[in-house]
């Protein structure tokens, strides 16, 4: 079937079979390769991407599921060539180790600032359940965060 | 210059590319025309395969090949072990084949028994589905303990008891008569429970063949990408390496079950070079659970002797290690070498002995895992030093103050192989002690206690042996190469750098951290300074990343190929500047003659050596500026320190909380403080996962993995922690030029049995002694259960 959606502000017809994963046509048909797929179950959250603004795990929509929506994924964050305050802070705080589960992270983070613009630790750490990371022990992600969202409160 | 060199917080010049979707994994390499790769997995933990048809998938539509082990049969050789052992009688371990696709028999869920490529991963999946495996269905053993026991089901016709080797180490007759004057004995029976690696990047492998030259090319998400080249290409397949480039991009993860050579990588290079087409195949994620290289697995008894006083007389370990159905790359290693010489700790303990049974069982292989034998080692001693504590009613931290290795007595020759090189561990345990409010846990375990909590602290004092490895040493213990590292640093004509590094980086932060060094050592920016790594074809011969040896060794090699750049400055500046060779000193980015204001930078000399003016001597000295070294280090290095944790558990429930955790670092020289403190960080959560968590079980009847998913594999969340405080010491490691010891895996040294500590001591009111890992709420409510049913002793 054919679908109309936006993907990073960018109008996109495509012409996908009914069982394609949101995930698998952002990674194999757009080639957006940024949006991570590491347990096929939804528990890791590599793959979040904002659809009409929410966090959403692509791995577990079809791609028919977001015709007619808005999705962003991680390289539609920066603008310009200047990173996203919540960017930013994931490289000032060390919030990322080997970067697989990078892209999740930041764009979970990003909804939940925009749901609770002034996360407590608690908040945050709660918010993250869906979100694995094997490398940092959470610590500085969490730092991240509370940078990011302290950055965007404060544009 | 701001100072961007050794010990500067220096933001990592990696992190842009992950944080924009940029990252170049395996994952997202797509080559035209590329072909999908399915691997048919065993159901069965033991069977024997009788039969194999795959007529129908290959008549599946899209499919350009099935192979069987009798495709390969005489094409591929098995898979082959890099670190063979001895056993105590002086006979090398039992090394059975390892088929790379299962020839005859399969010996765990997930054994691979089929390869099918199509041109779409769906047709290649539905192949799958249409390939015949008859199987005669064998009883299994999955459990170390059982699969030694008379009457186990065999893994191996010539294997018998399943037992691959019986080794030990130390003086057996000296700790029996250490035992035999003993005032007391602390005897501890434990488990340590086995762990799925889990990196967040499954594993995965692209191969292309070029039939124009014969070249291969491999991308894979390894660790060590030139033994890999060596293992897969020279000893597998037959392809020398000349023909055979070996790339390792960006890598989302390791923490060891990458440093393992794997069959579906050699399968996939074979098969592109047979298709003549790319070949790529990317592991799903239960896929992964059954044949990434899992860790730890023991059984063991130990018992410590100690005198009037407390002070240890010696230790006796005898372990049961599982390392699955086949010896996996570094398999044997990890529960022997890695693992006994460790038992001395930090203490003074005279006389060691440690026998370890290195045993088969119908279970996906064993291998290193973040640590590698050392956690495994600590978890023995530590809890070990707290039953004796307990028994003999000394206080926790006095026993430890009382068998630490004075800082005085460095270098130290523990009795079980290892000479230490430097360490204070009094003074890591006093600002451990410090920083955690060691002094005022009575008061927090009282507020606990108010709500129905009960509150319990646990320390460790522990050492680790890093920075793989003397070859010399190495060698000796069974090491079937050279074990050093390489770095070639090129000054290129306007005076920036590449680095290019033998080491390999998935996360460690090379990129930042080399930079550093050479912006040290070199006085140029740290800016100007490019790593690049992971690739045969661009770095000379390395050993790549694991057991935390990039600083120590490959940063070692980098210190010494730059120590030869600034030798060749010298010769070019001496020309330059009309001085004697001797007279040219190099600091802060310039050649200087001694005692005068005449000098040339770093650029100015590079520009030379590319550009060489009249005054170079061109008969003399050869022009450019680029210079290799490969750096074997003198012995191993040994971080240490001190961690504190503090869990409270609700006795109602059995749930655990980690509340607390403290962690001080002995790593030697700190080259940047905020990459340590990222790598203490994970590594301190890897081990807390095992200590409450993380489990990887099987079904002792059917040997089917029951934990084969994120659903039933609990690894921590963000809820799940505290924040950590995390505080380095420094006594340089003299084994290096650099001063560096490692930090990549003294975390999961430690934690395990810091967490476990503090959960015993949470329950020691109701006579708990000890709890295996992990401490789930189902384990500790039936440790307290058990307890309230018992009768009190008094």
């Amino acid at each position: 079937m054919e679908i109309k959606l936006t993907v990073n502000a960018q109008l996109v017809t495509v012409e996908v079979e009914a069982n394609l994963l949101l995930s698998a046509l952002l990674r194999d048909r757009l080639r957006l390769t940024g949006t991570h797929v590491a347990c096929d179950t939804s528990q890791c959250g590599a793959c979040t991407v904002l659809v009409d603004g929410a966090s959403a795990k692509s791995c577990t929509l079809l791609a028919a599921e977001a015709a007619g929506s808005s999705v962003v994924t991680i390289e539609g964050l920066a603008a310009d060539g200047a990173l996203h305050p919540m960017q930013q802070a994931f490289h000032e705080q060390h919030g990322l180790q080997c970067g697989f589960c990078t892209p999740g992270m930041v764009m979970s983070a990003v909804d939940l600032v925009a749901v609770n613009p002034d996360p407590s630790e608690a908040e945050i750490r709660a918010w993250l359940k869906g979100n694995i990371c094997r490398c940092t022990g959470y610590q500085n992600i969490v730092k991240a965060i509370r940078a990011g969202a302290a950055a965007l409160r404060s544009a | 210059m701001t100072h961007d060199g050794i010990g500067a917080p220096l933001r990592r010049k990696e992190d842009r590319r992950f944080l924009t979707g940029r990252g170049r994994y395996v994952h997202d390499i797509v080559r035209a025309h590329q072909l999908y790769a399915v691997f048919l997995r065993s159901p069965h933990a033991h069977a024997e395969i009788l039969a194999v048809d795959a007529k129908a998938a290959l008549a599946s539509p899209g499919v350009a090949a099935v192979y069987t082990a009798a495709d390969i049969a005489g094409k591929i050789n098995g898979v082959p072990c890099a670190w063979g052992i001895v056993g105590r009688d002086g006979k090398p371990m039992k090394e059975p084949p390892h088929p790379p696709l299962a020839a005859g028999k399969v010996r765990h869920v997930g054994d691979p028994v089929a390869m099918v490529v199509a041109d779409s991963l769906a047709a290649a999946r539905n192949a799958a589905e249409l390939v015949q495996v008859s199987y005669k269905v064998l009883p299994a053993v999955t459990a170390v303990a059982e699969a030694v026991k008379p009457g186990a089901p065999q893994l191996y016709d010539d294997v018998p008891g399943n037992l691959c080797c019986d080794w030990a180490v130390g003086d057996k007759a000296a700790t029996d008569v250490a035992f035999a004057k003993a005032h007391h004995v602390a005897k501890l029976d434990l488990v340590n429970n086995r762990l799925v690696p889990n990196a967040m990047e499954s594993r995965a492998a692209l191969a292309e063949y070029e039939p124009s030259t014969g070249e291969y090319t491999l991308f894979t998400s390894t660790q060590l990408p030139h033994v890999a080249r060596v293992l897969l290409g020279v000893l597998m397949l037959g392809i020398p390496e000349r023909k055979f480039r070996v790339v390792a991009p960006d890598v989302g993860g390791g923490f060891g079950s990458k440093q393992v050579v794997y069959a579906e990588e050699a399968l996939v290079t074979w098969a592109a070079g047979r298709l003549e087409r790319p070949v790529k195949w990317v592991a799903e994620r239960s896929e992964a659970f059954l044949s990434d290289a899992q860790g730890r697995d023991h059984v063991t008894h130990a018992e410590l002797a100690l005198d009037r006083d407390g002070k240890f007389l010696g230790l006796r370990v005898s372990t049961l290690a599982n390392i699955g159905g086949y010896v996996s790359t570094f398999g044997p290693n990890i529960p022997t070498n890695l693992y006994g010489p460790l038992l001395a700790g930090a203490y003074t303990t005279p006389a060691i002995h440690c026998e370890v049974k290195v045993v088969f069982s119908n279970t996906v292989p064993t291998d290193a895992y973040r640590g590698a034998g050392r956690p495994e080692a600590t978890f023995v001693l530590e809890r070990l030093v707290d039953v004796a504590a307990h028994e003999l009613g000394l206080d926790r931290v006095e026993i430890r103050r009382r068998n630490l290795i004075p800082k005085d007595a460095y270098p130290y020759q523990t009795p079980v192989m290892l000479q230490y090189d430097t360490g204070d561990h009094a003074a890591t345990l006093a600002k451990a002690l410090e920083l955690s409010a060691w002094s005022s846990f009575a008061e927090r375990r009282a507020a606990s206690a108010a709500r129905g909590k009960l509150r319990g602290i646990g320390l460790v004092t522990y050492i680790e042996a890093c920075g793989l490895a003397p070859s010399r040493i190495a060698q000796q213990l069974g090491a079937r190469g050279g074990i050093f590292e390489s770095a070639n640093i090129r000054v290129n004509p306007s005076g920036d750098i590449s680095v290019i590094t033998g080491a390999h980086s998935h996360g460690q932060g090379h990129e930042t951290v080399f930079a550093q060094l050479v912006s040290e050592l070199l006085g140029v920016p740290c800016a100007n300074v490019e790593v690049i790594h992971g690739d045969t074809a661009r770095s000379p011969f390395g050993l790549g990343t694991y057991g935390s040896r990039s600083a120590a060794v490959g940063g070692a090699a980098i210190a010494k190929a730059a120590g030869k750049i600034i030798d060749k400055g010298k010769k070019i500046a001496s020309a330059l500047l009309e001085a004697s060779e001797q007279d040219i000193e190099f600091k802060n980015g310039a050649f200087t003659v001694a005692g005068t204001d005449r000098s040339k930078s770093f650029a100015e000399i590079a520009g030379a050596a590319y550009t060489p003016p009249p005054s170079y001597p061109l008969e003399t000295l050869e022009p450019g500026l680029e210079e290799t070294a490969f750096y074997d280090p003198v012995n191993f290095t040994y971080p240490g320190g001190c961690h504190v944790a503090e869990v409270e558990v609700d006795p109602e429930t059995g749930v655990t909380v980690l509340v607390a955790y403290t962690a001080v670092d002995d790593i030697g020289t700190v080259l940047n403080p905020l990459l340590v403190e990222g790598q203490v960080h994970g590594g301190v959560v890897q081990g807390v996962g095992q200590a409450l968590c993380e489990d990887c079980v099987y079904d002792p009847a059917s040997g089917q993995l029951l934990s084969g998913s994120f659903m039933d594999y609990c690894m921590p969340r963000a809820d799940d922690l505290p924040l950590i405080v995390s505080e380095t010491a420094c006594t340089p490691s003299a084994h290096n030029p650099i001063g560096v010891k490692g930090c990549g895996e003294t975390g999961t040294i430690a934690s395990p049995a810091t967490v476990m500590n503090a959960v015993v001591d949470a329950l020691a009111q109701y006579g708990v002694t000890h709890v295996d890992m992990p401490a789930s709420p189902q384990r500790v409510w039936q440790a307290i259960q058990a307890a309230r049913l018992r009768p009190v002793a008094e």
